[in-house]
């Protein structure tokens, strides 16, 4: 199967090695992984703003652009719901209605890709290490991922798993971490106690958006806890 | 200060507030925990959920005609119905039948939707006595502000505080047992049953089809209001209706599980009419009041009429991340958490209060928990729509219409990360100050460090 790679813009930027991961598991279980170049961003910053034009003018390119594709396979439970979901709803009664319904029905988020679609969860990894998992939000309750990121991790070999006693949001929801900075910022208090609690070495998402949030929290509070993309989890060999 | 200043200010200081924080959370744990066991003696939670949103979707896809039942109904057995159309009418209305009935003292049984009309300082200011019976509103009555939650108005004092409260204001505080508290909230409302000219309710169902107000209560005070008074007033808004009586035996379990964890609440309720002829008890006189104060407006958005499904359970507050750290006064609303946030937009004024949609993380444990299926959060984001539509923040869409240039274009993509690995050192020199363009989260959490190579570079390296 060609599966086409959507890395989101955070991820390119400052998370590259969840991409890299990503890349490499699906090419190791025989997959071409092709990764359209001129794709930066779903355009969900300006939609959770209200300003649906403008991430019109991001999202009508990037369907365009996964036009053609096969699969579409994205490592954000939040950008995958963005296109899944919200895109559908933004381009509707649009020119690119037809198109986002059929580009939403191709997309896969990562895990739910993996067990779902490919039916794989032992990738053959190794991980000594007591880990915890976050679900983000939108691959939550959007996405209804829940079991997919467990199943996987769940094969990992050395790996102990510990769930967290309370499940909730991370407070990054976004812009919404720069808006309303003490909401945002006491939400992450309340998951990184939740996470450390656990006594896990690490935190684990299918989100680099939500790890981003809570890192710089841990980081911050100087904490030993630290955080980590599924994914990467994944290909440790 | 403006609403959304307002709501910052308070949001800091509440969210700095660690005991606050605390209190609030271990009351809503515990709520989750009761409330989980009730949903598991459902036979399907689910199936509950989404009949009763089809119920509700009938009842106010319909409302016209329910409306007109109900009154009907209620008119035949000799009950005075009064329309309002704003505030400011429910208010006259009220006014004018105790002004009739040359009354004093009104005992009223909680109403959220007298708080929506600002009700009480109303009265007051005409002379009225008015006393609330239900505990929890009786507690913050005597601290003169707003209930805290829309089911449990003070459940952001610990015992100790009332305790102290009473000593002040009742001049009889024994201990801090809830009993012994209680007990003394008993022998002042006692009285006031008695003396009371007239007594005030609200409603939480009103029956199409036989014309009754279902009222639910744990404490009993609503049935002595409704019983002991010679003339009965009950407010409320015009989305109550259901369209049978047989509706109640889902709703009436649904919004005791959904709102505190209850099998059935203490005391449900059904009215129908006052005193009838050869009848020994009840009111003389009742006056029912229906209000609408722009639920029709809300009505009229086929997009977010669902809203209007809401029976006040209070469970997506209960859920909701942001009201657990913020808490119920930082929204400065009758109707606070993710229902508030969704409707006072509508109900008050959307630029005023376009603020309470945005400060969500938009997590969906609202929509989640509603157990008539309101589709909260989404509602959330087509309000910051409507808003941004209507309104456009200048700075705000430039700064999309930039980032917008920037994503499309991958030469520029390129260099916008470049130039941001190199002025991370620089970043790191302003961290936090006035000069950091990223202060708003630079405060409280570390940015991430940006390697040199990113996923692109490696990606286009190796091919």
């Amino acid at each position: 199967m060609t599966v086409t790679l959507f890395i989101p813009c955070f991820m390119d930027a400052l998370f590259p090695r969840a991409g890299i991961s990503m890349v490499e598991i699906l090419e190791r279980l025989g997959h071409r992984v092709v990764c359209p170049e001129e794709i930066a961003c779903c355009g969900q910053p300006p939609f959770n703003s209200g300003y649906w034009d403008e991430a019109r003018t991001i999202a009508a390119p990037v369907l365009e652009k996964l036009k053609d594709a096969e699969v579409v396979v994205i490592g954000s439970g939040s950008c995958g719901a963005m296109i899944k979901k919200f895109y559908p709803e933004l381009f509707k009664d649009k020119p690119h209605a037809k198109l986002a319904k059929q580009v939403a029905a191709r997309t896969w988020e990562f895990s739910d890709f993996l067990v779902s679609k490919l039916g794989v969860t032992d990738l053959g990894a190794k991980f000594r290490h007591k880990v915890t998992f976050h679900d983000g939000c939108h691959g939550l309750r959007e996405l209804g991922i829940k079991t997919a990121p467990r199943a996987l991790l769940g094969k990992v070999n050395g790996l102990k798993f510990v769930e967290m006693k309370e499940e909730s949001c991370c407070g990054f929801g976004g812009t919404f971490s720069a808006k309303f900075p003490m909401i945002s910022t006491a939400m992450g208090e309340v998951k990184c106690a939740a996470a450390a609690e656990t006594g896990a070495d690490y935190i684990v998402s299918n989100d680099s958006s939500c790890l981003m949030h809570i890192q710089g929290l841990l980081s911050r509070q100087g904490s030993k806890l630290k955080t980590i993309h599924l994914a990467e989890v994944l290909n440790q060999q | 200060m403006s609403f959304v200043s307002q709501f910052k200010t308070l949001a800091s200081e509440k969210t700095r507030d660690l005991r606050h924080r605390q209190v609030i959370r271990t009351a809503l744990r515990s709520y989750e925990v009761v409330r989980d066991k009730r949903k598991a003696a459902f036979q399907s939670w689910e199936s509950a959920r989404q009949a009763a949103a089809e119920t509700k979707w009938e009842a106010i896809n319909h409302l016209d005609t329910h409306l007109e039942a109900l009154v009907a109904k209620l008119e035949a057995r000799g009950t005075k119905v009064h329309w309002a159309s704003n505030g400011v009418q429910a208010r006259e209305i009220i006014a004018q039948i105790l002004r009739d009935k040359k009354a004093r003292s009104i005992i009223k049984s909680k109403a959220m939707t007298s708080e929506e009309i600002h009700l009480n300082r109303a009265l007051e200011k005409e002379g009225f006595t008015v006393v609330e019976s239900d505990l929890g509103e009786f507690i913050v009555q005597l601290r003169h502000e707003p209930p805290y939650h829309i089911v449990f108005p003070s459940m952001h004092l610990t015992r100790g505080e009332i305790k102290d409260l009473f000593q002040k204001e009742l001049g009889d505080a024994p201990s801090d047992s809830p009993e012994e508290l209680t007990m003394v909230a008993r022998r002042v409302m006692r009285q006031k049953y008695i003396t009371a000219d007239v007594g005030f309710t609200g409603a939480n169902f009103a029956i199409a089809e036989t014309g009754m107000i279902s009222i639910t209560e744990n404490e009993g005070n609503a049935r002595l209001t409704a019983a002991l008074p010679k003339t009965m007033i009950t407010l409320l808004g015009i989305e109550k209706v259901l369209p049978r009586f047989a509706d109640l035996a889902l709703f009436l379990p649904m919004l005791a599980t959904a709102g505190a964890g209850q099998p059935m609440t203490c005391y449900n309720t059904m009215y129908s009419g006052p005193r009838q002829p050869g009848e020994c008890d009840g009111p003389e006189e009742w006056h029912v009041v229906l209000l609408d104060n722009r639920r029709t407006e809300l009505l009229a958005d086929a997009e977010q009429r669902d809203a209007l499904h809401c029976i006040r359970c209070g469970a997506c507050l209960n859920v909701c991340p942001i009201f657990r750290n913020v808490g119920g006064h930082t929204y400065g609303t009758t109707y606070s958490g993710p229902i508030g946030a969704v409707i006072t937009p509508h109900l008050r004024g959307l630029q005023e209060w376009k603020h309470l949609s945005n400060a969500s993380s938009l997590c969906g444990a609202c929509t989640e928990a509603c157990p008539v299926k309101i589709d909260l959060h989404h509602h959330l984001l087509q309000n910051r729509r409507n808003a941004s539509a209507a309104e456009p923040a200048f700075f705000e869409r430039l700064a999309y219409q930039i980032f917008g240039i920037v994503v499309n274009e991958p030469i520029f993509w390129s260099l916008a990360k470049k130039i941001g690995w190199l002025t991370q050192p620089l970043q790191k020199a302003v961290k936090g100050s006035a000069l950091d363009p990223a202060k708003a989260w630079t405060k409280t959490r570390d940015l991430p460090p940006q390697p040199r190579e990113s996923f692109k570079d490696w990606w286009r390296n190796r091919k």
